[in-house]
């Protein structure tokens, strides 16, 4: 594309394209290792397809592929938009972010096939990707940055705010998780600098924050601007932006200790990340009804924009999902549920409901926009991907509801003697129906997602173009600013 | 509220920033400092000491794997876990953990206090096979680990665990080689070895003492789990928290 282009979109396209692309791998992977704990023998005998070395090829690959590609194409996307300025470094800054990107994912996947990992959760890939990623991140970040800087706009609109929370965020997270020193410049293999109780406390302060500002708050701004657009409506309201931006920042990062609940962690601390998380259900759901309510007398639109369907179900999944993990933080509930599978559940009613849901209505409706397309392809497909989707969250999250609840309480369980009633194995053999459930539900889901490729894909090579795009300045752009503070 | 106004936020995009910083640091610090400054956030009871190198090797497998996917290493106070566990966990037995292997999913059982529940023989057959041993189990098998441990470069390892805080000796340095070997064969003269690490026990892990192999280090790392401390001598005010 050439230079003439008032923003830069070429690399957008690249990141559209390879959020469709990661999305899909990352839900095969998903659909294989479910399936493995159905069927041990799908492990294969080879040490390069265990379910412990592929279970992080699929967490990386939805959490960081997917998910990180939809946050870095649609944020650069928004910003320029917004701030109504062409990106920072140009086309060339998108591309270096793009294709960094891209290395950083397969890098990382490469080596967890192989065995090259840290052994914490979400934060496997070794020293020297986590110091590639480091300088692409800090280049995302000065790209994001110069782009507000050179900004048209007074104001910096709400889903900056949260896609800079993200970004800001996500890099000190990163940095001081990932401290460690390598055995020699030339291995693989490191040390990180903590141990024990502080390396669990570091871990999951990242491992929580992963999910409050990878997966929340950068998707957070994509709900900002793409539900606005897509309803044509203003965000429902600008002071409870400001009020959801700040709290949600502030307490999402005590909530870490509640994944360490009766643990050697001090009790102090446990208690902090409990009420911590409980607290954070208000800005949560302050957010959700921000969202929600910005479809005020534009409900209509629902029946006739399966786009929109999802990004609203999104926002739905996220007020559940944001209502069950406070629940699930309360220690007495976690003495339950910890270590079992209802706190797989909850990941992916918020993963898929709430990343995947909202991410899918972006793409319909950045997809046409992106290559001057008149309109997608099919909306009746769009409607199919949604119902289906939709019917595989549901069969996994209640799959992982009864087998979770089951397991802890099999665990728990006492008979009239005063023994312990099971023995562990007992508890495994009988979460073999709802890991088959789960696993229908994980290939729903991967379905739904494949009919998205195939429509985006008929979308792209369509011949139905739009009209001429409007160009930045023009009284054409109407980015749903809300009212300044007065 | 005239006397406070967004909007100079808004318009601000270094202000944000760092305004932004020090929001989301603050939980984090509060959080994290006070364990490495709180003294008794480490429980005062004896006998933990840095793995063998024949342990950090089949510890450094543990993490390759991905067991932690799967297996937790930490017992909580429940009274059905001391029953189907052992004594509840203690941060004083991570201390030497880089990583820390605590986990957070049981699709398989607690592995913080199954060394010496089970024999060598069974480790190897299960792990090579574990449907072979327990039909229902979903464990991935791992019978590729019978090849020969690499553990040439094991002192750099040992190296670097001291600069991380481990606190190995020169002298366990300079015989790290030596010690995995003497380990690993149980017909090997291990005085010098016990004396470096106490309660660490020679054997044939894998049944064949010829070669050294990753499930040697595997079996060995498993079967010290949770066999440092003697819950027998440990009192009350050794383990409080603060």
């Amino acid at each position: 594309m050439s230079r003439s282009e008032p923003y830069v979109e070429a690399p957008i396209r690249a990141f559209a394209i390879a959020t469709v692309f990661w999305g899909v791998v990352g839900f095969l992977v998903g659909v294989v290792i479910a399936s493995q704990l159905a069927w041990p023998l799908l492990n294969l005998d080879l040490e390069w397809t265990t379910f412990g070395r592929l279970r992080p090829v699929h967490t990386s690959a939805v959490i960081f592929a997917f998910g990180g590609n939809a946050l870095l194409g649609t944020s650069l996307y928004v910003v320029q938009r917004t701030c109504r300025a062409r990106l920072f470094g140009g086309e060339s800054m998108g591309w270096f972010l793009f294709w960094g990107y891209q290395f950083f994912i397969v890098a990382a996947a490469v080596g967890y096939v192989f065995g090259v990992t840290q052994g914490k959760e979400y934060a496997e890939p070794e020293w020297f990707v986590d110091l590639w990623l480091t300088v692409v991140w800090v280049h995302y970040l000065v790209a994001f940055g110069g782009t507000i800087l050179r900004r048209e706009e007074p104001h910096i609109y709400v889903a900056n705010w949260f896609y800079l929370a993200f970004i800001v965020t996500v890099a000190m997270l990163h940095i001081v998780n990932n401290l460690a020193l390598p055995i020699t410049l030339g291995h693989g293999k490191s040390y990180g600098l903590a141990a024990g109780v502080q390396d669990a406390m570091i871990q999951w302060w990242y491992g929580h924050n992963a999910v409050g500002f990878f997966l929340t708050a950068g998707f957070l701004g994509m709900m900002y601007y793409f539900i606005p657009k897509q309803a044509d409506r203003p965000v429902y309201s600008y002071r409870l932006s400001i009020v959801h931006f700040w709290s949600l920042i502030f307490l999402y990062i005590w909530a870490g200790p509640h994944h360490l609940h009766y643990t050697a962690l001090p009790d102090w601390a446990q208690t902090l990340g409990m009420v911590f998380s409980v607290m954070l259900w208000m800005p949560s759901w302050g957010g959700m009804i921000n969202g929600l309510m910005t479809l005020s007398g534009a409900w209509d639109k629902l029946r006739t924009d399966p786009g929109l369907r999802f990004s609203v179900t999104a926002v739905g999944f996220y007020g559940m999902s944001t209502f069950e993990g406070p629940v699930m933080s309360i220690k007495a509930v976690n003495a339950l549920s910890h270590y079992t599978d209802w706190t797989i559940g909850h990941v992916h009613s918020g993963a898929m409901g709430w990343v995947g849901f909202i991410t899918f209505g972006a793409l319909y409706w950045l997809y046409p926009k992106l290559w001057g397309k008149k309109a997608l392809y099919s909306q009746k497909l769009v409607s199919w991907h949604f119902w289906i989707a939709t019917l595989g969250i549901v069969l996994y999250i209640t799959a992982m509801w009864v087998s979770g609840i089951l397991q802890g309480l099999m665990w728990r369980a006492y008979d009239e003697l005063g023994f312990l009633q099971y023995a562990f194995i007992e508890s495994v053999a009988a979460m073999h129906p709802y890991y088959v459930i789960r696993m229908m539900g994980g290939v729903l889901y991967l379905s739904g997602a494949l009919i998205m490729a195939f429509n985006l894909w008929k979308t792209v090579t369509s011949d139905e173009l739009a009209d001429a795009v409007p160009a930045p300045g023009s009284a054409g752009i109407s980015a749903p600013i809300p009212a300044p503070a007065e | 509220m005239r006397w406070f106004n967004h909007g100079i936020i808004e318009k601000n995009l270094i202000l944000m920033g760092v305004l932004t910083l020090i929001t989301v640091s603050i939980g984090g610090l509060a959080q994290i400092v006070p364990l490495f400054t709180v003294e008794s956030t480490i429980e005062r009871v004896e006998g933990v000491r840095p793995y063998t190198p024949l342990e950090l090797a089949g510890r450094n497998i543990y993490v390759r794997e991905g067991c932690y996917l799967c297996h937790s290493q930490m017992v909580r106070p429940f009274r059905d876990e001391l029953e189907r566990y052992g004594a509840y966990s203690l941060a004083a037995e991570s201390i030497y953990d880089h990583p820390f292997q605590w986990g957070s999913k049981r699709t398989g059982p607690d592995l913080a206090r199954v060394g010496g529940r089970y024999s060598d023989d069974w480790h190897a057959a299960h792990l090579r096979s574990p449907r072979a041993v327990v039909p229902e189990s979903v464990m991935p098998p791992y019978a590729f680990l019978d090849r020969p441990l690499n553990a040439s470069d094991i002192a750099s390892h040992l190296r670097a665990q001291v600069a991380v805080g481990v606190p190995y000796t020169a002298e366990m340095i300079a015989n790290a080689r030596a010690d995995l070997e003497a380990q690993a064969r149980p017909e090997a003269d291990g005085a010098a070895f016990a004396a470096r690490y106490p309660r660490a026990r020679q054997g044939s892990f894998d049944g064949n003492p010829a070669v050294v192999t990753e499930m040697d280090a595997l079996v060995a790392y498993l079967q010290m789990l949770g066999t440092l401390v003697r819950f027998s001598d440990v009192t009350p005010d050794q383990v409080r928290q603060q």
